[in-house]
């Protein structure tokens, strides 16, 4: 596909690798020439240097061949500017970008009524990945496939866990659980499981299951489940107004803690069931004060990565609670990896995955069949949902039958409403929707996942 | 500094030499030619060197600038020294030193040649002479790399590094098709000319070397007197493509698309006009030592195009005409072709941007105070372009004068000294004197020769990558 990225900061960037890397013709648009000609120099994309909201430029770039124009400027307007331009200029798709609360609102308006394929806010989306997260705390990370009937759950396996040093087949034997282990990430390297894998502690591991049998999977390995009741968050900006509005609404308590007096006041008047701290977060007696040792969950906001690297390690000394971690800046996502701090909310990441599923599927309309695409760890394993269609040479045949490329797994097979978490004997039939994961990069089709011949 | 990955690419260009050099084995082989055994023997020592080369992939393929450099001047460098083979196994030309001047004359697309007789050569011989003109006029590397099996976009630093022009634009997004695109047009407009010429009488064997030879500007005949002895048809022919294969191809692309207003920008304009009016100035001057008007024009325009396009075919001593056409030849060989031609020389785009640069210069002499940036086509040229474009002129007059310095120890005249070095850093050909049209580069002694080898090799790649390999810091860890 033809792909103009308008904007070329750290979304546009991480945008452009990805897209470019899946096989799209990028070209990319920014008004500063040394950052457009850093971009260039790297990657084999293409580079604009103008304002992309002129037809002028939009016209160089290649708009009229393009298929889709994603505007991930720092400024909305300018972003919807681009993708109304685009429209009219073109004959392509449009996703912008637009992190004001105010558009917020609109946001369904906008995109019905300017014709936008998608519109996104960073902030939104990453609110509503911690709610998640907070929702379910034992988790790293939560994905849910066919509409969320189908969980994919990442973990960290703690110390003295049963399950420890055991390999994968013996723990389904002893379990008796219906889930299955899909990934296991050790020291920076990412493994399919297979049934003789040995589970360490400290290994992250994600696994499929509906969320009921989830539950049940916990119990039995001695996870502890402690479901957030109320949550401290420090930092009042954007996020913290989405974040504090969901929790809310499924009745957690939320306390914010913001040292801007005037931040404060407006939350008070936006959001009146927030209790609102006024004071600086980095003085420890006050975060002792307003109960870190008992509260639920932790939440780090503020704008500077480092206070809030800082602010969930003292966090993690003095409290049990669950950690969520934001960090603005994705250059250092391995160093901070390492630091054990539970959850980290990358708002950047986010939005270049959300864009990049969305233009995967969008070409699926075109070439192949994944239904949604989602990476399990990052640039290592992916795990993508596909239909069974009718004349599919895989219909009928036993899972223990087919032969399956290294790294492959069937996670879990969707059948009327039912989530099947294979073995060897179940087959596909058509008009199952069928979740696989592997390490595999860019899936385009069921049969991808066989050995050829 | 990767310097696997270095050794790694120079065992590809050795793995794809052997294949370049199939041509003049099928011409042998063909003709029955007794130098089948030579080629046969330059293949064997290619694939074997390349093929261990390229035994194992390094783990790390990543390219920087650095890399970059370096990889395509040694690349030139090796395919140079690996496409000598055949000349000195046949001993066609067993002089090590003139071989190695003769094919890096050929990849460089000079046309400069040591020989005085070659209509006596082996076919093979002057069929890999004219095709390594066609392989080293679109530049080999970015074709290379589209090919060879290797991930990330750092293609580019390679395509800066060896395609003329002061910056590199691609077509579309991805490297490879732009590369797809520009060899499609060179291999199309190559053929049409192979067609046309076929229609003019020629033989199939002297059509294909022709258009192979013009193609990439490069001016390697197969006949004594060049092309003087064809037909009036052929000379016009050959002199439009000339001039063709001298225009930015990325305007051919643009024509294709139907964007003609881009396609004739600013620097096609400007070559064009040129072009008009030293064949105006020059058929004034001769047109007393012809026998009609017409057969003036047709000589002097076919002139012009030869050295405007740096080729350097002849149907005519120009070394005969009077001072002023000679004086206009010697600037033409200058200026060049259009910047991502097949041309040599400075390039029209760069002429344009100093001329530009040193009018802004004047105006800000009398308004100090004065902001002002130079536009080409209604854009604005970056400072990072000009200032490039500036020292690679002043690199340009240095390179020059250190070259024709170190030549003139021969004890030659200073216009044959002067034009020589012209021609070999603008990659056209002949000079005037004696390197004159009729003449050849057998006069220079050894020494020589490889300063003026040099000279080609750095005019063809823009003179930065070869300066570069004398640096330190780019051979530091």
């Amino acid at each position: 596909m033809n792909i103009i990225i308008v904007g070329c900061g750290k979304v546009g960037q991480a945008l452009a690798v990805q897209l470019s890397n899946d096989g799209n013709n990028i070209t990319v648009i920014d008004l500063s020439a040394p950052k457009v000609n850093e971009v260039i120099g790297r990657h084999d994309i293409m580079g604009v240097v103008g304002n992309g909201a002129t037809h002028l430029i939009q016209q160089e770039a290649g708009i009229k061949k393009a298929d889709l124009l994603i505007a991930v400027t720092g400024s909305d307007e300018l972003n919807l500017l681009c993708c109304l331009i685009a429209k009219k200029e073109g004959n392509c798709q449009t996703i912008a970008r637009v992190r004001n609360p105010q558009y917020n609102t609109e946001a369904r308006f906008l995109k019905d009524e300017l014709g936008l394929a998608m519109i996104i806010n960073p902030e939104y989306a990453s609110a509503a990945e911690i709610a998640r997260i907070l929702r379910f705390p034992s988790a790293i990370k939560i994905e849910t496939f066919a509409k969320g009937r189908v969980e994919l759950i990442k973990f960290r396996l703690p110390e003295g866990s049963p399950i420890v040093n055991m390999a994968v087949k013996e723990v389904i034997a002893k379990l008796k659980c219906d889930v299955l282990i899909c990934t296991i990430e050790r020291g920076g390297e990412a493994y399919i499981a297979n049934g003789d894998f040995v589970f360490r502690e400290k290994d992250v591991i994600s696994v499929v299951a509906s969320p009921r049998k989830a539950n049940d999977f916990f119990n039995k390995i001695k996870y502890k489940m402690r479901s957030v009741r109320d949550v401290m968050i420090v930092g009042g900006g954007e996020i913290t107004h989405y974040l504090a509005d969901i929790l809310l609404r499924s009745d957690i308590a939320v306390k914010v803690i913001e040292k801007e007096p005037k931040v404060c006041e407006e939350m008070c008047t936006t959001l009146p069931d927030v209790t609102v701290i006024n004071g600086d977060a980095v003085e420890q007696e006050l975060l002792l004060e307003e109960g870190l040792e008992n509260t639920g969950g932790f939440v780090a906001l503020t704008n500077l990565d480092e206070e809030n690297i800082l602010l969930s390690l003292f966090a993690k000394n003095k409290s049990k609670c669950k950690l969520i971690t934001k960090i603005n800046r994705i250059d250092f996502d391995e160093v901070v990896n390492q630091l054990d701090l539970d959850s980290i909310i990358y708002p950047k990441h986010l939005t270049a995955e959300t864009i990049v599923r969305y233009v995967r599927a969008m070409k699926n309309t075109i070439g192949s069949n994944v239904e949604t695409l989602y990476s399990v760890i990052k640039d290592k394993v992916e795990a993508a949902e596909f239909i069974v269609r009718e004349q599919s040479p895989i219909v009928g045949i036993p899972l223990s039958e087919l032969k399956f490329k290294e790294n492959v797994l069937v996670a879990a097979i969707l059948r009327d409403r039912k989530v099947i978490i294979p073995r060897g004997h179940d087959v596909f039939l058509p008009g199952d929707a069928v979740v696989i994961v592997s390490q595999i990069m860019a899936l385009h089709d069921i049969t991808d996942m066989l050995k050829k011949g | 500094m990767n310097f696997r990955m270095i050794i790694y690419i120079l065992g590809w260009i050795l793995v794809f030499e052997t294949i370049f050099l199939l041509i003049p084995l099928v011409t042998a082989i063909i003709y029955g030619e007794s130098c089948v055994t030579a080629v046969l023997l330059s293949i064997a020592v290619c694939l074997a060197v390349g093929g261990l080369l390229i035994i194992k992939k390094p783990k790390n393929t990543v390219l920087y600038s650095r890399e970059g450099f370096v990889i395509v001047s040694m690349s030139w460098i090796v395919l140079s020294l690996f496409g000598s083979l055949p000349f000195v196994f046949s001993g066609a030309i067993p002089n090590f030193i003139d071989a190695l001047f003769e094919t890096v004359s050929g990849f460089t697309t000079t046309g400069a040649s040591i020989l005085s007789e070659v209509e006596t050569m082996p076919r093979a011989m002057l069929m890999w002479r004219s095709f390594t003109h066609w392989v080293g006029g679109m530049g080999v590397l970015v074709f290379i790399m589209a090919f060879i099996p290797l991930s990330g976009g750092q293609n580019i630093h390679i395509m800066k590094a060896e395609s003329p022009g002061p910056s590199v634009s691609k077509l579309v997004p991805k490297v490879k098709t732009t590369a797809l695109i520009l060899y499609s047009i060179y291999f199309v407009l190559t053929l049409v000319e192979f067609v046309l010429l076929l229609f003019g009488g020629m033989s199939v064997f002297e059509a294909l070397n022709t258009a192979l030879a013009t193609a990439g500007t490069g001016g390697f005949g197969i006949k004594n007197d060049s092309l003087g002895g064809y037909s009036p048809y052929i000379q016009i022919v050959v002199t439009v493509f000339m001039i063709m294969f001298a225009i930015n191809f990325g305007s051919y692309y643009f024509v294709i698309s139907g964007k003609l207003r881009e396609a004739l920008n600013k620097e096609v304009r400007i070559f064009l006009i040129i072009v008009f009016s030293a064949i105006t100035i020059i058929t004034l001057n001769v047109r007393g030592m012809f026998d009609s008007i017409g057969e003036a024009v047709r000589h002097v325009s076919f002139t012009v195009a030869s050295i405007i396009s740096t080729t350097g075919f002849s149907t005519v001593d120009f070394d005969l005409w009077p001072e002023l056409s000679r004086t206009v030849i010697v600037l033409l060989m200058f200026v060049g072709g259009c910047a991502g031609s097949t041309g040599g020389g400075i390039k029209v785009t760069r002429v344009i941007i100093l001329v530009k640069g040193l009018a802004k210069e004047l105006e800000v002499m009398i308004h100090p105070k004065q902001l002002k940036k130079i536009s080409v086509d209604s854009k604005p040229i970056e400072h990072e372009v000009v200032r490039s474009v500036n020292s690679y002129l002043v690199c340009y007059v240095l390179l020059f004068a250190a070259s024709a310095a170190l030549i003139s120890i021969d004890e030659h005249d200073l216009i044959t000294n002067f034009t020589a070095v012209s021609a070999s850093i603008n990659n056209i050909g002949p000079g005037l004197e004696l390197v004159g049209p009729t003449q050849n580069f057998s006069v220079f002694s050894a020494p020589s020769k490889l300063v003026l080898i040099f000279d080609m090799l750095a005019g063809r790649l823009e003179l930065f990558p070869m300066l570069l390999l004398f640096s330190r810091a780019t051979w530091k860890k």
